[in-house]
Order: C-alpha cells, then sequence, then structure tokens
C-alpha cells in the first residue's frame, strides 16, 4: 500500500462515513420539516369550537366531534375483541402448542397476515362483516375489521412477553401442584402483563391511524352525529381528514392539518404511556 | 470394570417404602439418563442420592414428582410405586402427584409476589380456603423462617436473602401438606451458613416428611441422611445405609468416590 | 376439596384431578383463538376467490392481465389492469429509488458509526416516522412536497407519482432501517476485528465484508418493504392521482391497484355489477402480489438467521 493509496482509502473511508450520517440526519430533518408544516398550517383552525362541532360544507363551523367519538368507539370496541382474543392465542403457542406443524402453521399464517395490505382486511370485513353478517356499515363491523387488522401484532407482542417469564416460576408452580391453567393465570399473566400491555398499546396506535379499512367496509365521510350504538354508522379521524384533505380549498386543507394535529396529539399520548409502562417495570426489575 | 447394581439393597429390612423405583430407564430420546435402577425410599427418613456430574441424579429426582413430563423428549420404562399406587400409570393424574410429592430447587425460585402470598398460593390452588394465615404461618415455623418474616409477610419475596428465599421455598412446598419432600441440590447456590440452616432444618423436617435429597456435596450427605444411593452414568453402583456406604463401601467405584478420588 | 394431610391420604389412590374438564375446556377456548389467525387467511383467499370469479366470468383473465387500458367506469368500458399495475409500480420503483439505499446507510451508520447517544435519538426517531398514519403522509404529499416539485419542476401536475412515492419512501425507510441494522448486527464481531486487523478502512470493512456477508438478511428487508410500498393505500389516493395511465413519467397523474379500489368504495358504483366487482379482481392481484414477496422474503430472512444463530 502506498502512501498516496492510503491517502485516497481514508478520504474514500470518510466521504463514507459523512455520506451514511448526512443521510441519517436527513430522516430526523423530514420528521421535523413534517412536523412543523403540520402545525403550522393546522395550528390556527385548533380551538374548541374546532374539537366540539360537526363537519359542514362551511371551513368555518367545521369540526370533529363525530370523528372523535367514531374513533372512540372504534378503540374501545377494537380492543374488546382483539386483546382478549390475540392475549389467548399467544397464551396458546407459548404454553400448551410445543413445536409440531400445527403451531408451525399458525406461526407461519401470523406472520403472512402481517404483510397482507390494510385495504385486504377492508375487503374482508366488508364481504364477511358488512355483508354476510349484516352488521352493515356499523362501527361493531369496523372494529371486527380492525381487530383482524391488528391481531398479528398483538400476538407477537404478547408472545415475547409470556416467553420472557422464567421458567423457573412456572416449575416451582407446577412442583406445587398446579394445573397448567393455574400456573398461567396465576404466575405468567401478571408478570406478562407490562409487556402485553405496551404491545396493545401500540397496536391501538396503528389501529387509530388506519383509513383504508374503514373506507372499504363504508365509514362515511360526512357524519354530523356521535354514534349511540355498535350498530351505528360512523367516522373515525382519519377518514375526517382524508375528507377535508382531498377537497380543493385551501381552508379544508388546514381543517385537515389540525384533525391532524388532533391525532397525533392522542398517539403522541398513547405512546408516552407505552414508554412509561415499560420504563417503570424496567425500573421494578432492577 | 463391570459392577452390578445393588438389587438386593432395593428392599429395606425394617423400613417401610414409601417409594419403590422398580428397574426404572429413563431416556431423552435415544440417550439413557438413567439405566435399571431400582431402590426404595423409606419413610420419614432422609435419602441422599449422590454421583458425579451427569449421571441422572436429578432426573431420577424429578422421575418421583413426575417433573420429567414437561420434556416432550423424556420417556420411562419401569415402575415406580408411591405407597404402593403406580406413579405413571393412565389413570393417575400427575397434578394430584405433585401435590403429595414437593420439591425445592437448585437455585431459590420464589414467585414475584409477597412472602405471604408466596406460602399462601399453594393452598389456594388447592382448594383449602379456611384458616390460610394460620397455616402460612405452621409452614413458615416448620422452615424455620418465622421469626425473621413475621413483621413484614407481606414484603416481596425478592427482598429476602438466598438462604431466606430458599427457606421461603421450602415453606412454599411444607404449606400444602405433602408426605414427600424432594430437594434438588438446595444448598449449592447458598453460603455456608445458611446451608448449615438448611442442613439443620432437614433433621426437624424428617420427623414429618419424607425426604430425598440430591447433592454433589459428599460430606453433606454423609451428615445430613439416612440412606445413601451412588449413581454413575446413569447406573445404580450402590444402595444403604449412609453410614455403610461412606465407611465400608461395597464397591470399588463407591470408594474412590466417597474419597474423592474423582467427580 | 381435600384438606389432604399425612394421616388421611395415606393409601388412598392418586386420582384424576376433577379439574380435568376445565383445563381442557380452556385448552380447547386458546386454540380456537390460535386457529383464527388460520382462519382469517382462508377467509380472505376464499372472499377474494369467490368475488374475483364473478368478475372473470365477464371478463377474460388475459383481457385484465395484458389490457392496457383500464376504463372499468368509464364508456366504452376497458378492463386491461396494466395501467394499474404501472402506476403502482411507478410508485414503488420511486419509493425504492430513496428508501432502499438511504435505509441501508442509515442502518450502516447505526451500527458502525454512532456512538450508542445517537443512536438512542435516531432509534426513536425512525419508530415515530413508522407510526405516522399513512393519511398524515398524503397530506403531507399534498400540501408540502408537490407544491416543492411544481417550483423546481413547473410541468408537475398537481397529482402526480413523484410526490406520493417521496413520501412512501418516508414510509418504508424506518422498516428498511431497522431490518437492515438486525441483519448487519448479526453478522459476528470477529469478521469485522479480521479485516480491521488486516488494515482495511471502515468503508471498506463495510462494503467488502459485513454488507455481502448480511445480503441475503439486507435484500430480504427490501422486498419486504417494497411489498409494504405495493400495498400503500391513503398516501397514494391523496397525492399520486385517479388517472390510470401506462407512464414512466413520475410528474405525471397515474393511479394505483390501491388508490382505484378506494375510489370506487368512495363512489356509488352499484353493488354487484361487473364495474363493482372490478374491485376484488384487482384487490386479488394485490394479495397474490404481497403475498409471494412476503413468503419469499420471510423464507430468505429465516435462512438467513439460521446461518447467523
Amino acid at each position: 500500500m502506498t502512501p498516496g493509496n492510503a491517502l485516497r482509502r481514508h478520504a474514500i473511508a470518510k466521504v463514507f462515513h459523512l455520506l451514511c450520517a448526512t443521510v441519517t440526519w436527513a430522516s430526523v430533518a423530514v420528521l421535523g420539516v413534517l412536523l412543523f408544516h403540520v402545525s403550522y398550517s393546522g395550528w390556527m383552525w385548533l380551538d374548541g369550537q374546532f374539537l366540539s362541532s360537526f363537519p359542514s360544507r362551511f371551513p368555518e363551523k367545521a369540526g370533529i366531534q363525530s370523528a372523535l367519538w367514531g374513533t372512540l368507539w372504534l378503540i374501545t370496541l377494537t380492543v374488546s375483541f382483539s386483546v382478549p382474543i390475540g392475549v389467548a392465542a399467544a397464551v396458546y403457542l407459548e404454553e400448551y402448542g410445543g413445536k409440531g406443524k400445527l403451531s408451525r402453521l399458525i406461526e407461519v399464517n401470523i406472520a403472512n397476515l402481517a404483510g397482507v395490505p390494510s385495504i385486504v382486511y377492508g375487503i374482508l370485513g366488508l364481504v364477511v362483516f358488512v355483508r354476510f353478517f349484516g352488521f352493515g356499515r356499523s362501527v361493531l363491523a369496523g372494529s371486527l375489521t380492525m381487530s383482524l387488522l391488528i391481531l398479528p401484532v398483538i400476538i407477537v407482542a404478547s408472545r415475547e412477553s409470556v416467553r420472557a417469564v422464567p421458567d423457573s416460576i412456572r416449575q416451582a408452580a407446577f412442583a406445587l401442584g398446579a394445573t397448567r391453567w393455574q400456573v398461567i393465570r396465576s404466575h405468567v399473566l401478571p408478570s406478562a402483563l407490562p409487556g402485553i400491555l405496551t404491545g396493545v398499546i401500540l397496536a391501538m396506535s396503528r389501529a387509530i391511524g388506519e383509513t383504508a379499512p374503514l373506507i372499504m367496509i363504508g365509514a362515511l365521510t360526512y357524519v354530523a352525529f356521535v354514534p349511540n350504538g355498535p350498530m351505528d354508522v360512523f367516522t373515525a379521524l382519519p377518514i375526517q381528514i382524508f375528507n377535508w384533505a382531498s377537497r380543493p380549498q385551501q381552508e379544508f386543507h388546514q381543517l385537515a392539518a389540525a384533525g391532524i394535529i388532533v391525532l397525533l396529539t392522542v398517539l403522541l399520548l398513547m405512546n408516552a404511556i407505552a414508554v412509561l409502562i415499560r420504563y417503570r417495570t424496567e425500573e421494578g426489575n432492577k | 470394570m463391570e459392577y452390578t447394581p445393588n438389587t438386593d439393597h432395593g428392599i429395606l429390612e425394617n423400613e417401610q417404602p414409601i417409594l419403590q423405583v422398580e428397574d426404572v430407564t429413563i431416556r431423552y430420546g435415544d440417550v439413557p439418563a438413567i439405566q435399571n435402577v431400582s431402590l426404595s425410599i423409606a419413610k420419614q427418613q432422609i435419602t441422599s442420592i449422590i454421583g458425579p456430574s451427569g449421571c441422572g441424579k436429578s432426573t431420577l429426582l424429578r422421575a418421583f414428582n413426575r417433573m420429567n413430563d414437561f420434556i416432550p423428549e423424556a420417556n420411562i420404562t419401569g415402575r415406580i410405586l408411591y405407597m404402593g399406587t403406580e406413579l405413571y400409570s393412565e389413570e393417575t393424574d400427575p397434578v394430584d402427584v405433585r401435590r403429595r410429592i414437593g420439591m425445592v430447587f437448585q437455585k431459590p425460585n420464589p414467585f414475584p409476589k409477597s412472602i405471604f402470598a408466596n406460602v399462601a398460593w399453594g393452598l389456594s390452588i388447592n382448594g383449602y380456603q379456611e384458616g390460610i394465615e394460620e397455616r402460612v404461618e405452621k409452614s413458615l415455623r416448620r422452615a424455620a423462617l418465622w421469626e425473621e418474616v413475621a413483621d413484614r409477610l407481606h414484603d416481596s419475596a425478592s427482598s429476602l436473602s438466598g438462604g431466606q428465599q430458599q427457606r421461603l421455598c421450602i415453606a412454599r412446598a411444607l404449606a400444602i401438606e405433602p408426605e414427600v419432600i424432594l430437594m434438588d441440590e438446595p444448598c449449592s447456590a447458598l453460603d455456608p451458613v445458611s446451608t448449615a440452616h438448611i442442613e439443620d432444618l432437614m433433621f426437624e423436617l424428617k420427623q414429618r416428611y419424607t425426604i430425598v435429597i440430591v447433592t454433589h456435596n459428599m460430606q453433606q450427605a454423609a451428615r445430613v441422611s439416612d440412606y445413601t444411593a451412588f449413581l454413575e452414568n446413569g447406573k445404580l453402583v450402590e444402595f444403604g445405609e449412609t453410614n455403610q456406604v461412606f465407611t465400608r463401601p461395597h464397591h470399588n467405584r463407591t470408594e474412590e468416590y466417597v474419597t474423592g478420588r474423582f467427580g | 376439596m381435600t384438606n389432604g394431610s399425612p394421616e388421611n391420604t395415606a393409601g388412598l389412590p392418586l386420582n384424576k384431578t376433577r379439574f380435568q374438564w376445565k383445563e381442557e375446556t380452556i385448552r380447547g377456548a386458546l386454540f380456537l383463538c390460535a386457529i383464527l389467525s388460520v382462519a382469517t387467511t382462508l377467509s380472505i383467499m376464499a372472499v377474494l376467490a369467490t368475488e374475483a370469479f364473478t368478475f372473470f366470468e365477464n371478463v377474460s383473465l388475459s383481457e385484465f392481465l395484458l389490457g392496457k387500458k383500464w376504463t372499468p367506469l368509464l364508456v366504452p368500458r376497458s378492463f386491461g389492469v396494466l395501467p394499474l399495475i404501472c402506476g403502482t409500480l411507478l410508485i414503488v420503483a420511486g419509493a425504492a429509488l430513496i428508501a432502499l439505499p438511504v435505509g441501508l446507510a442509515t442502518a450502516i451508520y447505526l451500527g458502525e458509526y454512532a456512538p450508542g447517544r445517537i443512536r438512542s435519538i435516531v432509534k426513536p426517531v425512525l419508530e415515530v416516522l413508522a407510526g405516522i398514519p399513512t393519511v398524515v403522509y398524503g397530506y403531507f404529499a399534498l400540501t408540502f412536497i408537490t407544491p416543492l416539485l411544481r417550483s423546481v419542476f413547473p410541468s408537475t401536475q398537481i397529482f402526480n407519482a413523484a410526490s406520493a412515492s417521496i413520501v412512501v419512501s418516508i414510509m418504508v425507510l424506518p422498516m428498511v432501517a431497522s431490518l437492515c441494522d438486525d441483519s448487519l448486527r448479526a453478522v459476528p464481531l470477529p469478521l469485522r476485528q479480521g479485516a480491521y486487523a488486516l488494515g482495511a478502512t471502515s468503508f471498506e470493512v463495510t462494503t467488502r465484508v459485513v454488507v455481502p456477508a448480511s445480503l441475503s438478511g439486507v435484500i430480504a428487508s427490501f422486498v419486504l418493504a417494497l411489498s409494504r410500498a405495493i400495498g400503500e393505500t391513503m398516501a397514494v389516493a391523496l397525492a399520486a392521482g385517479a388517472t390510470p395511465r401506462m407512464t414512466l413519467n413520475p410528474l405525471e397523474s397515474i393511479q394505483t391497484m390501491t388508490a382505484y379500489i378506494v375510489q370506487v368504495s368512495l363512489g356509488d358504483t352499484p353493488a354487484g355489477s361487473v364495474e363493482y366487482q372490478t374491485i376484488f379482481a384487482v384487490a386479488a392481484l394485490l394479495f397474490v402480489i404481497t403475498l409471494m414477496m412476503n413468503v419469499i422474503a420471510h423464507h430468505v430472512l429465516r435462512r438467513f438467521r439460521e446461518v447467523y444463530e
């Protein structure tokens, strides 16, 4: 290696380093730009009137109350369906399943379902829940569809949490003459709970932002009332945002930005709670 | 060097066997962990199982309370009788077996709950509904731990020292009134003072419970047990009264092991 | 309930627990929950197959797959899906052009160069980017990126593929970075150290040792990202347009498969008609493409992990 060559090689290495660093910080910059742009466009429209009004043809009068309540209904029902089923599936796979062919089949299915585009879930929901079961374009149909969508997320997170419970605890419990379910209920699930909770919150964050499946099952884009029951039609935050953003007028775009601010704030709160839970359990374990 | 197991020492005179092992072989897949072992465990005595690493002591111990059931590749041939009933028959429920034959593990493994909850849990799942507090106190006293924890029963079990945690595990096992207590190297993770405490405890426990202890510490086996079984490579080399096994062993290998020439 | 004490259980036979049926029921219920995943997959396939079947009774498969005009909602009707595929590919190619190299470079930077402090800033940022809903990106594309593009390239249409490509690339970037990061870190330290010991620069170690060693993992992550980009709906629906056309010009308005499905759903095409059934045919195509890509990518990823773990 000649001195000239070495210099060149080191120069290349430095440039490469700089390139990678620049590119990485670019991502951070992009996030900053995005958040700034949204805030700048929307903050003027963000007030009490915005939160308490219903959508309207007139931008000054429009608000997201129906969308907020729709999202709330949606999330509550989705949690009710997906969490018990998801945790149950995870418990089965980790505690009862073993390594047989059936368990492998289930695992492969879960991995594939995680990669299916959300709009396909929407079609599934349309045909199965809206039509076949006759639930119509209701919050119920929407939440069932959403539950299927986020089920893989919950199952994977729950499995990890269950797996993390030390086996010595199980052995001790079995040695006292406990049945498997007693061991799971008294020891495995309580220990795995923080991890499961974190996973659920992250899954919910995903569900709150999903639009395509809701459009497919027929969530309306102009709903001027709050849902009163699971069979009511509804709208949701992302749908309202989409609706406003699709309109040509500048004011509606700004309304969309305001809606985005609300949506992102909700997501931020949820993730903060998840981080808090993770932090508290890690502190407790020390 | 061929040696035959002492099957004649399998049946003990003057003692009532509570557990009887008859020609038991346990394999993990194709690999035998213990082969053609026969011995008897005397009631309300302490029997120790000794031998070099990997000789199958823990496998044999876990066979008594069917903890090997959790290892999918494990299979067992032969019979183990518990007070005349076959432990591995179709009608026998392993859950019930484990209630009657308790276990203390090598590394103390209290539940991440309070001291009280640790002892009480076994009671709750086995249907005890009344007198929980009295039973918890009784078990903690029998495990020689009560004095140290009476004023902080609702503290977390993890706040106890290693030796205390192991005595808590013993109390937890005692709470459900087993007849036999299996101990898998219970002192190997503890300091000498805690070890001495637990050895003293064993003498007291022996009056009510049958104890089977696996230990790699020969001095401990000599100090504590009434009967000793020496295993090597999964085969029972010698079994008899501890005194005899350690001072006048019948087999060369036994003598070599207890005098520390190997293992 | 037994209150067994040594006195009164001696000699009693050990009987089956009274909880047996309860345990079996619980196990069965848990199993049903687990098997739901298989049921979901089968349902998706069944739904798409049956609905697409009714479509293909009216339109031949060859017309669908090979036709170059897609005008199911206009007269005269054409059902050639290539324009939608072309639109999707344009978006995906554009996104890949940005996200794949940037994602890999980010993973390299985080793995080989960045100190822990920087990692702990950048990683959460990437997670936030990944967590932002797609409508937000669609909005961003429409109201920020498109005006920006138009000021640089005045011929850019209001709805264009480039804008959507850019935001889709931001969306899949965290996935690429994270998966590449995992793959790069799986390469054992001794391999790197050996190269450094021979006097190689960090650039050479990275490009000639680490990346090649983790290549299948990196490629698998690329494929997964592409699959995700193909399935992306809202951002392209907002920003890319509703004009199915065969073009390679990213500054023009196009329509992707996903955006088409949304368009029909939002419209008032009567259910059951051939025009309406087109959404199932397109969705079936979408599903098959993404499923194939995911299966291949997961297979490659699993083989890669087997080598290094």
